[in-house]
């Protein structure tokens, strides 16, 4: 009787996955060709990845340096969006700004999204460790997440890590709740117990079986979490507890900007458009892979189209 | 009489509600020898679904217990095995078919994934020669096109077609017995039958012994080689298929019989419903479970509960009174 095949094996059932997810990628192409809203809010977010990967490169002035001479100056030809109280360039500022939000964004998104998946996978099998795990998870949800991250945050000392830590941390908790949820339902299901019935260990059915029922509320879940890990970021970095001053981050500008909001908006108000805009892009984005990932919703969706 | 393949004794399968204690499955002993095809019959909740679930070692716990007897199969007992053992029989040596043709398919995974599940786990073929398993058995249960089918998803067959490919999933390492967890329920008329054919079929090629769960006595007719009634977690009546028809001796049984239309009945002869409920598990009544519903039930009845016994007919009967019960019949 031959025990579970070497771990490379253990993968190949993968091929109708990543064929799901390829027929994913296609559909939300066709669904972006018919959707303007989705088309634009996929566009703004890769004109962001863009900026967070070459602004520096781009930046027409050093935008760390000071130039007193010309701070606070209204956006003119040359300084597109004026300049701060230090006379720097606000738009290199901001765009520059960009790689931090989407670092964090991106960052917390991928690490609290592996990590929340792979407890709540594990925890769902073991009761105690379960009951034990949730009253965590439940203190980490009671605090406001900007509260907690600060606590954190006043704790390991700000840095840019730091902010991710922390944020993750939070982040997880949210996840971990959401994941468990869906594995219990689904463990109960008839095609669960009927793998059971056909001697597949525990292991490989909450991988194989499980897992790739739930990449659909998971991928949905990690729009929100990125969208709210920008926001996060921002607030932190707002707040003086997020990256170090010099280092531009929206959070930062806008922060540097709110004491002179009177007689120069324009510094907080361009950073905190691409904020909104992101946010604003990346929540839609997440709505829209649910409605097309949701086989019921997107029954309906069809039936309302052909009535009207 | 050779060895026989399954053999269960004195099984106790208990579920801890909040409602209290239930025996869902209460001192049942039955065999099944190898190759035949033996049926277990009766009305839903009366512990038929938990017998084959603790043969497959699937009982839930907590709430579920598997209390006292044993699951002889192949001459071990199956309740002694570890996890891992328990694993490597399931699937292999024992297949299972569920109720829910339409949920029993995982609809994320293609076809071939699922059907490969098994021979992945439980033999060291090639990937090539699963694949090739699963087209010859996709082929075995008559469905066409086997080789396109290996892509699809459970969404894209009908339910007969699903029925087969867990049929077909069930059997691809060729078990020595099979359970069908009343497999045609959710079907209609037509596909049961062809599917039920179809169970026969394939478990007559490769000698493999089939367990059907039914509420369905005309399943039972057509198909099993012997029948055991159940009741309230108790089997009432143990025999021949055939005799289960001519000489049913547990007033349930007669109950069962006479609640379903028959062609050769008389126009206008109404259909005779067992009267009463099923009882509450948590509560059963003192005595035999079935008196309160029972024409034949004498004082006895209500205090003791009867054994199985043989009778001199050969066949097992739980009832006091299965003598004037035979009488009455006729």
């Amino acid at each position: 009787m031959a025990v579970i095949s070497d771990s490379s094996n253990e993968w190949e059932l993968a091929p109708p996955f990543s064929t799901r997810l390829k027929g994913m990628f296609g559909s939300t192409y066709r669904a972006a060709k018919r959707d303007l809203v989705l088309a634009a809010a996929i566009s703004v977010l890769l004109v962001g990845l863009f900026l967070a990967v070459f602004a520096p490169t781009l930046a027409r002035t050093d935008y760390e340096r000071t130039d007193p001479v010309n701070r606070m100056l209204a956006p003119n030809s040359h300084n597109w969006f004026g300049t701060d109280n230090w006379g720097r360039d606000v738009f290199d500022r901001t765009i520059v700004g960009t790689r931090m939000s989407f670092l964090v964004g991106f960052s917390v998104t991928l690490i609290s999204t592996v990590l929340g998946v792979g407890i709540a996978l594990v925890i769902s099998y073991f009761r105690i460790l379960d009951a034990v795990m949730m009253r965590f998870v439940d203190g980490f949800l009671a605090f406001p997440t900007i509260l907690l991250a600060l606590a954190l945050i006043s704790l390991i000392g700000p840095s840019v890590g730091n902010v991710i830590i922390a944020l993750s941390v939070t982040a997880t908790a949210g996840k971990i709740r959401l994941v468990r949820g869906a594995v219990l339902s689904l463990r109960e299901s008839t095609y669960v117990e009927a793998a059971k019935a056909v001697g597949v260990p525990i292991p490989r059915i909450l991988l194989l079986h499980i897992l790739p029922n739930i990449v659909g509320i998971i991928i949905v879940q990690a729009t929100f979490t990125l969208a709210s890990a920008i926001l996060a970021e921002a607030s932190l970095s707002f707040l003086g507890a997020g990256v170090p001053e010099y280092v531009p981050s929206w959070g930062n500008i806008i922060a540097t900007g709110q004491g002179y909001i009177q007689v120069g908006f324009h510094i907080s108000f361009f950073p905190g458009l691409f904020l909104t805009t992101t946010v604003l892009a990346v929540v839609l984005i997440g709505d829209s892979v649910r409605d097309h990932l949701d086989p019921r919703l997107r029954g309906r969706l069809k039936t309302t189209a052909a009535q009207q | 009489m050779t060895e026989p393949l399954l053999k269960v004794e004195n099984l106790q399968t208990q579920f801890r509600t909040e409602g209290g204690l239930v025996k869902a499955v209460d001192d049942v002993s039955f065999e099944v020898q190898p190759g035949e095809t033996f049926a277990l019959v009766g009305e839903s909740g009366c512990g038929k679904s938990v017998t084959a679930l603790s043969i497959m070692g699937l009982i839930p716990n907590p709430p579920g217990e598997i209390v006292s007897g044993k699951i002889e199969f192949n001459g071990v007992d199956l309740l002694k095995l570890s996890g891992r053992e328990m694993r490597e029989i399931r699937g292999s040596k024992i297949g299972m078919i569920f109720q829910e043709p339409m949920s029993s398919l995982n609809p994320v995974l293609t076809i071939q994934s699922q059907l490969t599940e098994a021979l992945r786990i439980h033999t060291d073929l090639s990937k090539n020669a699963t694949n090739d398993r699963a087209v010859e058995l996709v082929d075995m249960v008559g469905i066409a096109d086997a080789k396109t089918r290996m892509k699809q998803y459970p969404h894209q067959l009908s339910g007969g077609q699903r029925q087969r490919i867990m049929i077909a999933m069930a059997m691809s390492c060729t078990p020595q017995l099979l359970i069908a967890d009343e497999a045609t329920t959710a079907l209609d008329v037509t596909i049961q039958a062809q599917i039920l054919d179809l169970m026969k079929d394939v478990t007559e090629q490769s000698g493999t012994a089939l367990l059907i769960i039914t509420h369905n006595l005309g399943i039972v007719a057509r198909y099993a080689n012997r029948v055991a009634v159940m009741y309230a977690g108790k089997l009432r009546e143990v025999g021949e298929a055939v005799e289960m028809y001519t000489e049913p001796r547990h007033p349930y049984t007669i109950g069962l019989l006479r609640s379903v239309p028959r062609l050769d009945s008389e126009k206008g002869t109404p259909l005779a419903p067992i009267a009463g409920e099923i009882p509450d598990l948590t509560n059963l009544p003192s005595g035999c479970a079935f008196s309160p519903r029972c024409g034949w039930a004498v004082d006895k009845c209500f205090e003791e509960s009867p054994l199985l016994e043989e009778t001199s007919s050969g066949k097992k009967v739980a009832c006091f009174e299965h003598q004037s019960v035979a009488l009455n019949v006729q």
